[in-house]
């Protein structure tokens, strides 16, 4: 639970609160609303905690901690995390708070 | 030595490991802990303790959530769902954390409508889809997760879901770390700090370890290189007579910690006065409850809670373990009656527990020496 899962932000959604992301070609929305006022773009890569960005990061300390990971055995896990995040499908989108 | 070979950074660790020899007086026995079960877990998998000399002991502290959490927060949560009816949800980690009538899995198996989530957003997911059904969000986790609980909430009161609770089991780092430091039995000579809980806190909350205890604190990423860096600064710092706070997972953590993740924390919830750790008994202020603006999602203040206190099985030592008194395979039950398929304690669950990560280590070991026979 501790160990984040980084990903590359692809695109915002309208409002900025939710972001779809690129963790290893699987593609989710989070939530970047703790970040956004450190200013994100896309392109940047962010710490996936729990589906929500925590940290930004650098693309080398994004593929560092991929491969800690994968080290730990865990990477299968954080894919099927990000997998399993059931928030944002297309069908029922999130309604704005 | 056994997995040096193994990292990208073998050789950099090799002179990691050597500087540490040279630093590590040896008329002289260093307990260090480190404070987080990410940490816990990542020194067990690379074996790093094949590669610190005899005389530095790794303490392995009480950053472990679902480890910490007393048996009867666990059945108290069951319970609730269970007379309520309400949708159970709760993180991976929980899913297989014995309470006194079974964990949540065994409870599920019984009939209870029990879901796991990976985020809880997805709890509040599921209370959305089922407008006629309470849904009932067991919230566990250190500052590294509290502010994401903190952030469903203030979206679960934005749009109006009223069929949605949490049951919060946040608890804090800093009180933790206070209560190890006060503890008569405890000889810390330093802390590796968590990484994750700092990107949230920041480095400011350790200063007092450093200032009025005189240990210090290092706060530490969670690759090889970064562990044995972190204890080469502590090395440093009691080698020249220092106490401080020094971050060496600097490209990740701010010095500051993450300002809206604190607000949206003090606006969600407060500080409960005090709260039960497995272990460590009752601290003062070391937990978060919903703050009274959120009281209309707090599963507290909805539901009878049953308060009910179930000491851990006689022979478990977890306790223990948790405070860093006991090696988790000084345990009587380790590895023999309690394993990662029948865990009888919550640190042979997580992948962060003591128990479980020690665990994997010795079987990794076992499979290393019959690979090379
Ligand atoms: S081996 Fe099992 S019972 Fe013993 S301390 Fe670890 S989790 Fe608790």
């Amino acid at each position: 639970m501790c160990l984040a899962i980084p990903g590359q932000i692809k695109a915002f959604d309208a409002d900025q609160q939710f972001a779809t992301v690129d963790v290893s070609g699987v593609r989710r929305k989070v939530n970047v609303d703790l970040l956004r006022e450190d200013g994100l773009d896309e392109d940047d890569w962010v710490l996936i905690h729990v589906g929500f960005a925590m940290s930004k990061i650098s693309a080398a300390q994004a593929e560092e901690q991929l491969r800690l990971l994968t080290m730990l055995g865990e990477a299968a896990a954080a894919i099927e995390e990000v997998e399993g995040y059931q928030f944002d499908d297309e069908d029922d989108p999130w309604p704005s708070g | 030595m056994k997995y040096v070979d193994e990292f990208r950074d073998g050789r950099l660790i090799e002179s990691a490991a050597k500087e540490i020899r040279r630093l590590a007086d040896p008329g002289r026995h260093y307990r260090i802990m480190e404070v987080c079960g990410g940490h816990t877990h990542a020194i067990y998998r690379y074996g790093l303790k094949d590669l610190l000399p005899e005389n530095i002991e790794l303490v392995h502290g009480p950053g472990c959530p679902v480890c910490v959490l007393p048996m009867g927060r666990v059945d108290d949560g069951l319970d609730i769902a269970e007379t309520s009816g309400a949708i159970f949800t709760a993180f991976g980690d929980m899913m297989r954390v014995p309470g006194s009538k079974g964990s949540p899995l065994e409870y599920k198996a019984r009939g209870m409508d029990v879901r796991m989530v990976y985020s809880p957003l997805d709890a509040l997911k599921i209370a959305r889809q089922n407008p006629d059904r309470d849904v009932f969000f067991f919230a566990i986790g250190f500052e590294t997760t509290a502010p994401s609980t903190a952030l469903t909430l203030r979206q679960a009161k934005a749009i109006g879901v009223e069929n949605f609770s949490v049951f919060s089991n946040h608890v804090t780092i800093i009180p933790a770390i206070r209560a190890i430091l006060d503890s008569p039995d405890m000889r810390l000579d330093a802390f590796i700090g968590p990484g994750h809980v700092s990107t949230v806190i920041g480095c400011r909350p350790y200063e007092f370890i450093a200032r009025d205890h005189g240990t210090p604190v290092v706060v530490s990423g969670f690759e090889p290189l970064d562990l044995m860096q972190s204890i080469v600064m502590i090395l440093h710092q009691l080698n020249e007579g220092r106490s401080e706070v020094e971050n060496q997972y600097a490209r990740v953590v701010p010095w500051e910690g993450n300002l809206p993740a604190l607000r949206a924390l003090a606006e969600v919830f407060t500080l409960r006065p005090y709260f039960e750790w497995r272990g460590l008994g009752f601290i003062s202020q070391s937990a978060l409850g919903l703050s009274p603006a959120y009281a209309a999602f707090d599963a507290e203040v909805r539901y009878e809670v049953p308060g009910v206190r179930v000491t851990d099985p006689k022979a478990a030592q977890c306790g223990e373990v948790l405070k860093g008194v006991l090696k988790p395979h000084q345990c009587k039950l380790f590895g023999k009656e309690c394993t990662p398929e029948h865990p009888i304690g919550a640190l042979m669950v997580s992948s962060e527990g003591a128990c479980a990560a020690e665990f994997q280590y010795r079987f990794r070991i076992e499979e290393l020496e019959i690979l090379e026979q």
